[in-house]
This record gives C-alpha cells, sequence and structure tokens, in this order.
C-alpha cells in the first residue's frame, strides 16, 4: 500500500471509531458526565467543605485532576476493549483481515479511536468541573503530554485484552478488578502523604498514582511524585505494550485460526 | 501463464491435530468461474480462508496473480474480494457505511469510496437499503451486501463461499445473471456450493475436494463426460400396473407412477421411445431424475470415503502389529 492508501485506511478507522462510540453516545458519553458530576457535588461538595485543604488546595481543586484523569483512563480502555471485542463476535474483524491494512495501522486506528473518546470525556468532565470550580494551569505541556501518553497506554491495554477475551465476562474484569481499584488508590481522592509510610510505599508500585500526578502537576502545580519518573515510565510501558499488541496481530492470536 | 491462484503443497492441521488440508494444489486461470465441490469438512472452507488470510496455513504455497502470500501479502489481497459464507459485517451500521468503509480499508478515498459503492449497490438492488442498518436486511439482501462490500475496491479475484446458500430461487437466479456478468466482464470467480446445479449452470472448471484431498481438478465438460448413465423420468398418459421391459434398458416405476429409464452414453433416446410406442404407451413429458454434477459428486465421494476408511482400517492394523 502506498503511504496516502495507508493514511486513508487509517483515517477509515478512527472515523468508524468515532461513529461507533457517538451512534451510541447515551452509553459512552452521558455516563462519565452524570457520574462526575455526583463525584463533584459529594466529594467535592458536601464531603470536601469539611475535609479543607489538600496539598495546599481546597478539596474540590484537589480531585478535579484525578476525576479528569479517571474517566480518560477507563474511557480510553473501554472503547477500544468493547469495540475490538464486538468486532470478533461478529466476526466483522474478517472486513480487516481480509483487506491489505498493515497490522500497525490496525493498532495505530484503534488507539487513536480509543484515545478520541478518553479525551473527549476528559473535556466533558472538565467543562463539567468548571461548574464548581475554576481551573488554573500550571503547566500546559506537562497536562497535555500527560492526558496523550495516558490515554494511549491504556487504549492499547484495551486491545491487548480484546485480543485475549474469549466471552463477554473477559474484557470486564480487568476494568471491575484491576482498573477501578488502582484508580480509586491512585491519589485520586488524597494525597499519599497522608498514608503512614508503608502504605505509602506500597502506593509507589501502582502505576496509575504516577498518571495522576503528574497530571495533576500539570493543573496545580503539586506532585507526590517526580514528573519526569512519571512520563518515563507511562512511554516505556506504551513501547512494551505496542510490541505485544502487534506480536499478538501478527500471531493472529483471538483472530486467526 | 498467470494464474488468479496458484495452491502448491497446501496443508493446514489444526491446534486440535486435525488435519483439515493433506497437500492441496490448486491453479485456477485468470478469467475462470471455477467451482471448488466437496462435502462438509471437506476442507473447502479451510482453503478459501487461507486464501484471504482468515487460516493461518501449516505449509504450502499460494499465489494470487503471481504474488505470494507469504513476501507480497499486500498485493495479493488487494486482488481479492471475499463473500464469506456466514453474515460477518456490523449489524449495526448502515449498508452504505459499511460499503464505503471496506473501500477505505483498501485505501481508497472517500469520494472514489462513495462512487464506487453506489455503483455496486444498485447493481446488487440495495441502493434504496443505503440508509438501512445492516440488521434490518432480509438474508438475501445481506448476502448482496457482502458481494456489494467484496467488489467495492474492483478485485481480479472474486471468492464466494456459498453465496446462495438460503437464497430464495427467483434470487438465486438473479445473483447468477450477476456472476456471470461480472465474470464476462473479466472477474475471475471461484465459488463454493452446495447447490451443483449451480456449479453446473455457472461454472467452467471443478476441483472436487473431501478428507483434504482434492479428488479430481478437471473441465466441468471433462467431469460430466465420465457420466456413463443418465436416468430419465418419463410421465406417460395411462397409469401402468408394472414397469415394462425394453430391450437393452433398465427400467422401473417410481413411487409418482412415473417411469424411470436408465440410459447409457452410448445408447439413443429415440429406441426408447421407439419400444414405448410399440407397446402403446404415450409419454406426456420427460426430465431428467438428477442433476447430472450430482450424480458423479456423489459417486466420487462416496468411493473416496470407501478408499478413506479402508486406509484407516490398514493404517491401524499396522498399529496393532
Amino acid at each position: 500500500m502506498t503511504a496516502s492508501a495507508i493514511w486513508t485506511a487509517y483515517l477509515t478507522i478512527v472515523i468508524r471509531e468515532v461513529r461507533r462510540f457517538t451512534r451510541i453516545w447515551a452509553q459512552t458519553l452521558l455516563p462519565p458526565a452524570m457520574t462526575m458530576t455526583l463525584y463533584f457535588i459529594i466529594f467535592g461538595n458536601l464531603i470536601g467543605s469539611r475535609i479543607g485543604e489538600m496539598g495546599g488546595f481546597d478539596y474540590m481543586s484537589y480531585i478535579v485532576p484525578g476525576l479528569i484523569m479517571m474517566s480518560v483512563i477507563t474511557n480510553s480502555y473501554a472503547n477500544v476493549v468493547s469495540s475490538f471485542f464486538s468486532m470478533k463476535f461478529q466476526r466483522s474483524i474478517e472486513e480487516l483481515l481480509v483487506s491489505p491494512v498493515p497490522n500497525w495501522v490496525i493498532l495505530a486506528g484503534y488507539v487513536s479511536g480509543g484515545m478520541v473518546r478518553g479525551l473527549g470525556t476528559g473535556v466533558i468532565v472538565t467543562l463539567v468541573s468548571l461548574a464548581f470550580t475554576s481551573l488554573q494551569i500550571h503547566h500546559l505541556g506537562v497536562m497535555v503530554v500527560t492526558l496523550l501518553l495516558t490515554s494511549a497506554l491504556f487504549a492499547l491495554g484495551g486491545f491487548i485484552n480484546a485480543m485475549l477475551a474469549t466471552k463477554f465476562d473477559d474484557i470486564s474484569i480487568v476494568p471491575t478488578f484491576v482498573l477501578t481499584p488502582l484508580t480509586y488508590l491512585g491519589g485520586v481522592f488524597y494525597s499519599i502523604q497522608l498514608l503512614p509510610e508503608f502504605w505509602q510505599g506500597v502506593s509507589m508500585v501502582n502505576p496509575i498514582l504516577y498518571m495522576v500526578n503528574a497530571f495533576r502537576y500539570g493543573i496545580l502545580g503539586v506532585s507526590d511524585v517526580n514528573v519526569g519518573v512519571a512520563l518515563s515510565m507511562v512511554t516505556m510501558f506504551i513501547v512494551l505494550l505496542a510490541v505485544v499488541a502487534l506480536t499478538m496481530l501478527k500471531r493472529g492470536k483471538g483472530i486467526r485460526h | 501463464m498467470t494464474y488468479a491462484l496458484e495452491i502448491q503443497g497446501l496443508t493446514k492441521t489444526y491446534g486440535s491435530g486435525f488435519e483439515a488440508l493433506k497437500g492441496i494444489d490448486l491453479n485456477v486461470a485468470k478469467g475462470d468461474f471455477f467451482a471448488l465441490l466437496g462435502p462438509n469438512g471437506a476442507g473447502k472452507s479451510t482453503t478459501l480462508g487461507i486464501v484471504s488470510s482468515l487460516v493461518n496455513k501449516s505449509s504450502g504455497k499460494v499465489r494470487v496473480f503471481g504474488h505470494d502470500i507469504d513476501t507480497d501479502l499486500s498485493a495479493a489481497k488487494l486482488n481479492l474480494g471475499v463473500v464469506p459464507q456466514e453474515f460477518n459485517f456490523n449489524q449495526f451500521e448502515k449498508v452504505f457505511d459499511i460499503v464505503t468503509t471496506q473501500a477505505g480499508y483498501y485505501g481508497i478515498p472517500l469520494r472514489r469510496a462513495r462512487e464506487s459503492a453506489e455503483k455496486y449497490l444498485r447493481k446488487l438492488g440495495l441502493w434504496d437499503k443505503r440508509d438501512t442498518p445492516a440488521r434490518m436486511l432480509s438474508g438475501g439482501m445481506k448476502r448482496r451486501l457482502m458481494i456489494a462490500r467484496a467488489l467495492v475496491h474492483e478485485p481480479g479475484l472474486l471468492i464466494l463461499d456459498e453465496p446462495t446458500a438460503g437464497v430464495d430461487i427467483e434470487l438465486r437466479r438473479s445473483m447468477w445473471a450477476f456472476l456471470e456478468e461480472m465474470n464476462r466482464q473479466g472477474t475471475t470467480i471461484i465459488l463454493t456450493t452446495h447447490y451443483l446445479e449451480e456449479a453446473e449452470a455457472l461454472c467452467r472448471n471443478i476441483a472436487i475436494i473431501d478428507h483434504g484431498r482434492i479428488l479430481r481438478h478437471t473441465s466441468k465438460r471433462d467431469l460430466l463426460q465420465q457420466l456413463h448413465l443418465e436416468t430419465f423420468v418419463l410421465d406417460i398418459s395411462e397409469p401402468l400396473a408394472s414397469a415394462p421391459e425394453l430391450e437393452g434398458f433398465s427400467t422401473r416405476l417410481s413411487g409418482d407412477g412415473e417411469l424411470e429409464v436408465d440410459v447409457e452414453k452410448s445408447q439413443s433416446l429415440n429406441e426408447v421411445f421407439v419400444q414405448l410406442e410399440a407397446k402403446g404407451i404415450r409419454v406426456l413429458s420427460m426430465r431428467t431424475k438428477a442433476n447430472r454434477l450430482e450424480e458423479l459428486f456423489i459417486r466420487m465421494v462416496a468411493e473416496n470415503s470407501e478408499q478413506a476408511s479402508e486406509e484407516g482400517s490398514t493404517q491401524k492394523g499396522e498399529a496393532r502389529q
């Protein structure tokens, strides 16, 4: 395929993905807005007003970056895992497999589709947060890079999950039993400096803690971890997961007999 | 000579250990209308699955218009359109989107993709349904949608796996006419089918596959010439108590009271009528009992099954020793 044909194929996959999640917007875009509004009201307003400051900021301002990141993580992952597994289930993945689209373009297309949904819901949650607090940006570059890298990483994770899944149960196990606990324990609602030393050490092995704190640094200028280390780790995991996903595609894991 | 499809020594053993293909050799000439026939589980879909990259081969070579799928897969795929046996499109997408998206996967820009999609949706009578979600289509429409999708990038080789399964007779005939037109315009067509009448009506060359081996690979004409015996069913004016004896011919009465006569290739059908006339039996109409190709197919597959079971018994016997 020529470079322009590859570009067309890539755009086709991305547009198809965007068309899919916008067609079912009530299942994909509305729930994060609803859930985050409740978080802002309950944790930010009702409980937050009694908590006082955290990291030098009022509690509402402190949790906004974490909640935005939480929606980016869950939606980037959910988009790819459900879309790709549905294609496997309906066998419409065969449309792609018989076509000359290279594997890396298939992966790039799906990951980009997941990123668009993840970042889109991030924007929605940010807009919702503006109704409760004012938002200042401390470091735009760190904020944007963290968002892009995090959404890419979790879209890749969703892709691998979908390749390995053989039934619908398999695509809900990781989000429910891995992503949700790691996100809640990843410093979205608190600074790990509040924890005893032992649990601070345990928290440091949670990768989501690094992403939440890097993003919080981009907005508020405070972080429990070194931002450079956090972004380097995320980049390293992106490379690792991309290699795993491409190897699986080449072998046809779960998609070719 | 450039073949549309060349297969050499193709084998496939699934993870379960099942040997679906045991070394297949097959050449399909450019412009041919080719049928791959075989009973269920013979290896037809596995063969076509390997050609279309949906199944990984164990060994062997496959070339599409000279492009090796091991070294030049992208070029091979560009020349290939596939219509699978099962519906494999997103049931929630609209007809037009399904076809234009497929064109996009082949790198066709949106404007050209739309033109091509319109052309084939019109030809296949689906243009009025372009904004309908695929799940709302009838079975026949879904099959035609898959044909439009397979043709949107205008491939030189079109592979159809049971394209008319579950389609009513009228629609089947219109699909035959469409495929014949595509073939006349230069598209090489390979189809598998259970309707042997379909293969006899459409195809010029035929391969019969069973137990992962090609039993015959020849022209339809050569294959049909192997039939030495044909059975004719005669509708007669007056009911008969028993089948009349005709010299040189075997006769019997069917359950419906029709007269069946076996005629060998060397015999003249006129002789049957002369003898019936002499006995005062009037014939109102006549038809062949079964599709000729079907007779041959059933015979060949039965012979191969016997041979396969004999081989199996011999191997078991040897293993016990």
